[in-house]
């Protein structure tokens, strides 16, 4: 039987374990390390990046040996648009306001189901802006600009 | 003399108006979210954490506290009535709760959840008040050495103890405590891991690491998932169990409530764990075990209380050590942070009626669950028919405005989507996230008693074991260690986190 390692969980899972342990080696390079008496800001880092640079690569052997494979459902289409939906408001909340940010956000959200009809999420929409704009820039006083640049 | 005139203290706190109307938001919000699969306390709390800038610490912490363990009892509505598990540490309650359901009993297993409960919780409230104020005076004694020895047991048994891969687990944990050196050094000033972001300096907040990997990831593995919910729609009668539904139970709720009080001392260990114990144990009781799984009530009766019992004990740890026993308890001394108190043993010296009526207040709240929610079954079946497609955008909005807010700035956004995507590869590959946040936590302050520990000694690192409180915490942790990957354990300990 071939060995597929593209889909094997436990190595990919060492493979990530050993890479942030690499990196965090390569990185506190530039930080002195000191010593056990007086630790330097690199010390610990280092250390931390060492062992869990070993214990990738024990996770990484036993993925060879047990072969599990990737169980969870993706949804790609969800993955992709969430995270982009969040930027976008980060962006919106700086140039147009809380209004539109929130407005924007609500409405990429529920395009990440892929189950939702317009007019539902037009009505989501309205009544969770309005409760939100009620919450937090008027019960919590945040001080948020509602509209912003135009 | 002195645990009554501190729990009167506690009461007068608890029962001030303003108190009492937090208490009450707490544990409705957090029985809302214990319905609601796919919503936990973990993310709740951390969406609210910066909404609580602007109340008293003693307001703040009630509350939060309420949505906790309002959390673990809403949990057990939706698995009875649904089969499905409201929260993780419900699981063993759909097994004979459900069953009961459908044998027209729902009423009598939901009453009967909600009494455990509330006896767990009246029997935990004395356990803090005993154990709480000699535990923090031990504390008191505690160097950097102790600590370190403490946060590295607490650490240990969190990845021992989690879902999954022992090694991944401990893996993760190292993974939280990089993330937690993220920004200035203290001692030496020096800005570490941030790179060329002047918004890193300060650290990675812990509320934009909480909500990313916490509340994002899980709307992407929902919407991922093609489970369906089917709500259990005979009518709910008569709440109240029998007398002889009473009897029986009355030894399972004792039981329940000795193992989750024990379980939630330790640190590092889930409701989860301390409900499926219970449920084993009166299973092996039982004169006929085979009734179990057919619609036993006291194997609803046990785990309800012995993860009630679990969720209040935590607070043991995490407010006389100052050391989050899980998760959500880093989130609750994150509360404490913010409000510029810092969390360890002296909290309950100086700050008095802040420990103490935190603690009645989670008496009072037990009775307001018991009293408020039989009556509102209805309402919470009603929300159970509410689509997910209706649920997540509200998530997510309130989730980016609760980032935003509190350093009101989008790099966090930013970053917290960052860590979305993490958070959901790390799903995938089956890492559990939770020790990781505990590490996260831990991290600085585990990284500044190392350094204390050793200045002390002169770089002498045999200080860990040549003092007995930090050798005990030590072979404490080698045990639970050898414990857990020794091969008859294995396959128990599998059974009961997988």
């Amino acid at each position: 039987m071939k060995l597929d390692l593209r889909n094997n969980r436990d190595f990919l899972s060492g493979l990530m374990f050993i890479g942030i342990g690499l990196g965090a080696i390569l990185v506190a390079r530039d930080y002195p390390v000191g010593s056990t008496l007086q630790m330097g800001p690199g010390y610990f880092p280092t250390a931390l990046g060492g062992i869990l640079f070993l214990m990738g690569l024990h996770v990484m052997i036993q993925g060879v040996v047990k072969k599990e494979k990737l169980t969870a459902s993706w949804s790609l289409r969800a993955l992709a648009i969430l995270p982009f939906s969040m930027v976008v408001f980060g962006f919106l909340m700086e140039f147009s306001g809380f209004i539109p940010a929130l407005v924007v956000l609500l409405f990429l959200a529920a395009a990440a189901g892929g189950e939702s009809r317009f007019r539902e999420v037009l009505v989501l929409t309205i009544l969770l802006t309005a409760a939100s704009t009620a919450l937090f820039i008027y019960g919590l006083e945040l001080p948020y600009p509602l509209l912003k640049g135009f | 003399m002195e645990l009554f005139n501190n729990l009167i203290l506690g009461f007068s706190v608890a029962l001030s108006v303003q108190n009492l109307w937090f208490c009450f938001i707490g544990v409705l919000l957090g029985t809302l979210i214990g319905v609601l699969p796919g919503i936990g306390p973990l993310a709740t709390i951390a969406m609210l954490l910066p909404i609580t800038f602007n109340v008293p610490p003693v307001s703040a912490l009630i509350m939060l506290a309420g949505i906790y363990y309002g959390a673990q009892y809403g949990g057990s509505t939706t698995a009875i009535l649904v089969n499905l598990p409201g929260e993780t540490s419900a699981v063993v309650t759909c097994m004979d709760g459900y069953q009961m359901a459908r044998q027209g009993r729902a009423g009598p297993a939901l009453g009967i959840a909600a009494i455990g409960s509330f006896v767990a919780g009246t029997i935990c409230t004395f356990f803090i008040a005993l154990f709480g104020p000699p535990l923090a005076e031990m504390a008191l004694s505690f160097g950097a050495p102790e600590y370190f020895s403490l946060m590295l047991m607490g650490l240990v048994t969190a990845a021992v103890l989690a879902h999954g891969d022992m090694v991944k687990a401990l893996a993760m944990v190292v993974v939280g405590l990089l993330l937690g050196i993220v920004g200035t050094d203290v001692n030496s000033g020096m800005s570490r891991f941030a790179f060329s972001f002047s918004e890193l300096t300060d650290g990675i907040g812990f509320v934009v690491l909480a909500v990313g990997v916490f509340a994002v990831s899980e709307i992407v593995a929902n919407l991922g998932s093609t489970e369906k919910r089917q709500v259990f729609t005979s009518k709910v009668r008569n709440l109240w169990p029998t007398r002889d539904d009473l009897t029986r139970c009355l030894g399972p709720i004792l039981r329940g409530t000795g193992l989750g009080a024990f379980f939630g001392v330790l640190p590092g260990t889930g409701p989860a764990i301390a409900s499926f114990s219970s449920y084993m144990m009166e299973k092996k009781l039982a004169r006929d075990p085979s009734r179990f799984g057919r619609g036993a009530i006291e194997g609803v009766a046990g785990p309800e209380s012995a993860n009630n019992a679990d969720a209040q004990c935590k607070f043991i740890p995490t407010l006389t050590l100052g050391i989050p026993a899980s998760a959500v308890m880093a989130l609750m001394l994150g509360a404490l942070t913010i409000q510029g108190i810092a969390p360890g043993p002296q909290v309950m010296t100086e700050k008095p009626d802040l420990f103490w009526g935190l603690i009645a207040s989670m008496w009072i709240g037990n009775l307001m669950l018991v009293i408020l929610n039989l009556p509102l079954i209805g309402l919470w079946v009603s929300l159970l028919k509410v689509p997910y497609r209706m649920l997540f955008p509200a998530i997510m909005a309130f989730s980016c405005i609760g980032i935003y807010s509190v350093n009101n700035s989008s790099f966090d956004v930013y970053l917290a989507a960052v860590f979305g995507l993490a958070g959901f590869l790390w799903l995938k590959l089956e890492c559990s996230p939770a020790p990781m946040l505990l590490g996260f936590v831990l991290g600085p302050m585990m990284e500044e008693n190392l350094r204390r520990a050793l200045l002390i000694s002169r770089g002498d690192p045999t200080v860990f074991i040549s003092r007995p409180i930090s050798l005990s915490f030590l072979i404490a942790t080698v045990i639970v260690l050898l414990v857990m990957a020794a091969p008859a354990m294995r396959s128990r300990r599998a059974a009961i986190t997988g």
